[in-house]
C-alpha cells in the first residue's frame, strides 16, 4: 500500500491530511511508516483535545525508536482511530487508510492550503 | 561532515534495499524486511550479519600475552591456542576502554575483534601501554584489512557446513579455527552477539560479497535472512549482552556491570587492578540490572528510573523483546535496589510507567 492519494495534502513531518468538509483526518505517511520500522506503540489525543498546527499531538513508537507526531491544523480532535490502541502494527500496513489516526474540525480551512500537496511532497522526500 | 565509512558489503545491502543508517560513523544496514521478521528469522532458523565495522588487533611477539593480559581484565593464559574469550579493555580508572573477544591464534599470537566505533581508541590505548611497559611484541590494528561476516541462529550451522570442508561440529562454542569458506581462506569462530549459536567469519574484504552472497543461497532453504543492525540490538538485548556506549563505557567497572566474571585478580597486576580490587573488597555503590515494563511504555537510552517515587538511576538500552513479547532492558540502580523482584517506574516521556526489576538474561536459547 505505497500509493499516495492525489487528493490528500501533505507535511514535511510526513503527516497527511483528507479533508471532508470542515473535518480533516490525519495520519501518516508510507515514507515515515517506512522509516520507523515495525511499530508497537500509538499514543494519540483523546476526542475534544483542541491541537495546533505544528505542535506534536501524539507520538509512534517503533522497536527502535519515538517519533512525535504533528498535528498538520489547527483545531479539535473530533474522532480517534481506536483500532490502532490494540494493533498498532497496521500502521505499517495501510498508513495512507484504514491506520488513520484523528479526525480534526479544522479552524481555519485557509490552514490545508499552506501544506504540500502530493507532488512537492514526493520531490521533497526523494530530494 | 565527513564522509561516512562503508564496509566491502554496501552496495550487497543496497541492492537487498536494506534502510541504511549512519551507526557510528559507518554507513549500516538497520534492516532489510524488518527487525522483528529479521529477530525471528534469528531465533527460529538462521540470520546474516554484516559486521565488517568491527575492528580487529593482532597482538604479536615473545610478549605478546603481557601485553594482553596488562590491559585487559580476563586471563588471557587460560587461553587454549584457538580458544575465544570475551574481556574488558580497561582504562587505569578500573572503567572500560571497551569490551572485547581475545582468540589466542599461538603462544605468541593474539587477535582481539573490537567495537567499530572504539577501534582506533583501542589501538592507541595498546600501543600506549605496549610502549610505556616494553613489552617485547607488536600491535597491528588489521580492520580495514578484514571483512566479518555472523552466521548466527539454530541453523548457521548447516548453512555454513555447506560452504566449508571445515568440520564445524568439531569448533566448539567460544572456539575458533582457521579454515576455509569456498576454498578461500577465513577465520572462523563459534562467537556470537545474539544468544543464538553460530558462526562469525573473519576474510579478506575483496571475498566479502562472493561469501555474503554463497551465504544467502546456502541459506534459503533453511529461511535464512540478512539482518541488520537492529536486530542485532533487540537480539543482544534478549541475551543479556551489554553494548558499548550503553551498559558499558569510561565511567563504568566490571564490577558494577555485573561482570566480575571476566576480572581475574589472580593473574597479577593489570591496568585498573588496583580500583577493581577496592572495588572488589569494599563493594559497588551501582549496580547493572534488568527490567521488565508492567505498564504501557518502553524505557530507553537515559530515561530516569524511580523507586518509591524518588529519581534512583537511569535505562541504558530498551525496547520490545520479540521473542518474550515484553519491554524490556537494562539499567543502573544504588545497590540496594539492584535485586530482582524491585517495584520501580521508568519515566517515559514525562509519565512514571511501572516496571519491575528481573534476572538478566531475558532469553536463553534451549540447549
Amino acid at each position: 500500500m505505497s500509493d499516495y492519494p492525489e487528493t490528500y495534502r501533505y507535511t514535511k513531518e510526513h503527516e497527511w491530511v483528507a479533508l471532508d468538509g470542515d473535518t480533516g483526518t490525519i495520519g501518516i505517511t508510507f515514507h515515515a511508516q517506512k522509516e520507523l520500522g515495525d511499530i508497537v506503540y500509538v499514543d494519540l489525543p483523546r476526542a475534544g483535545t483542541k491541537v495546533e498546527a505544528g505542535k506534536s499531538f501524539g507520538s509512534v513508537e517503533s522497536v527502535k525508536a519515538v517519533s512525535d507526531i504533528y498535528s498538520p491544523v489547527t483545531g479539535e480532535v473530533v474522532e480517534v482511530n481506536a483500532d490502532l490502541a490494540d494493533g498498532p502494527e497496521k500502521l505499517n500496513e495501510d498508513p495512507h487508510g484504514a491506520a488513520w489516526l484523528v479526525k480534526i474540525r479544522l479552524a481555519d480551512m485557509g490552514e490545508v492550503e499552506t501544506l504540500l500537496s502530493l507532488e512537492d511532497y514526493l520531490a521533497y522526500i526523494e530530494a | 561532515m565527513s564522509e561516512l565509512q562503508k564496509t566491502p558489503l554496501n552496495a550487497a545491502h543496497r541492492a537487498l534495499g536494506a534502510r541504511m543508517v549512519d551507526f557510528g560513523g559507518w554507513d549500516m544496514p538497520v534492516q532489510y524486511t524488518g527487525i522483528i521478521d529479521e529477530h525471528t528469522a534469528v531465533r527460529t532458523a538462521a540470520g546474516l550479519f554484516d559486521v565488517s565495522h568491527m575492528g580487529e588487533i593482532e597482538v604479536r611477539g615473545p610478549q605478546a600475552l603481557d601485553l594482553v593480559n596488562y590491559v585487559t581484565t580476563n586471563d588471557a593464559s587460560k587461553l587454549a591456542v584457538g580458544q575465544v574469550h570475551y574481556s574488558g579493555l580497561m582504562y587505569e580508572t578500573g572503567c572500560f576502554v571497551d569490551d572485547i573477544l581475545v582468540h589466542k591464534v599461538s603462544d605468541a599470537e593474539y587477535f582481539l575483534c573490537v567495537n567499530a566505533s572504539n577501534q582506533d581508541k583501542d589501538f592507541a590505548h595498546i600501543e600506549q601501554w605496549r610502549k610505556e611497559k616494553g613489552f617485547d611484541c607488536e600491535a597491528v590494528n588489521r580492520g580495514p584489512e578484514l571483512a566479518q561476516i555472523a552466521v548466527q541462529g539454530p541453523k548457521a550451522i548447516a548453512v555454513l557446513q555447506k560452504l566449508t570442508g571445515t568440520d564445524l561440529a568439531a569448533i566448539k562454542y567460544y572456539w575458533f579455527a582457521d579454515g576455509e569458506v569456498s576454498g578461500e581462506r577465513a577465520r572462523i569462530a563459534r562467537t556470537g552477539y545474539t544468544g543464538e549459536d553460530g558462526f562469525e567469519i573473519y576474510v579478506a574484504p575483496e571475498q566479502a560479497e562472493a561469501r555474503w552472497r554463497e551465504l544467502l543461497a546456502a541459506g534459503e532453504e533453511f529461511g535464512l535472512k540478512p539482518c541488520g543492525l537492529g536486530a542485532r540490538n533487540t537480539l543482544r538485548l534478549e541475551a543479556g549482552m551489554a553494548l558499548y556506549g550503553h551498559e558499558i563505557d569510561a565511567s563504568i567497572t566490571p564490577y558494577e556491570a555485573g561482570m566480575g566474571w571476566i576480572v581475574k585478580p589472580a593473574k597479577g597486576e593489570f591496568l585498573g587492578s588496583d580500583v577493581l580490587e577496592r572495588q572488589r573488597a569494599e563493594g559497588v555503590k551501582r549496580k547493572l540490572i534488568g527490567l521488565e515494563m508492567r505498564g504501557r511504555g518502553i524505557g530507553r537510552d537515559g530515561y530516569e528510573i524511580r523507586v518509591d517515587g524518588v529519581a534512583a538511576g537511569w535505562v541504558t538500552s530498551g525496547g520490545p523483546s520479540p521473542t518474550l513479547g515484553k519491554n524490556i532492558g537494562f539499567g543502573y540502580l544504588p545497590v540496594d535496589k539492584a535485586v530482582a523482584g524491585t517495584a520501580i517506574e521508568v519515566v517515559v516521556r514525562s509519565q512514571a510507567v511501572e516496571a519491575v526489576t528481573i534476572p538478566t538474561p531475558f532469553y536463553k536459547r534451549a540447549k
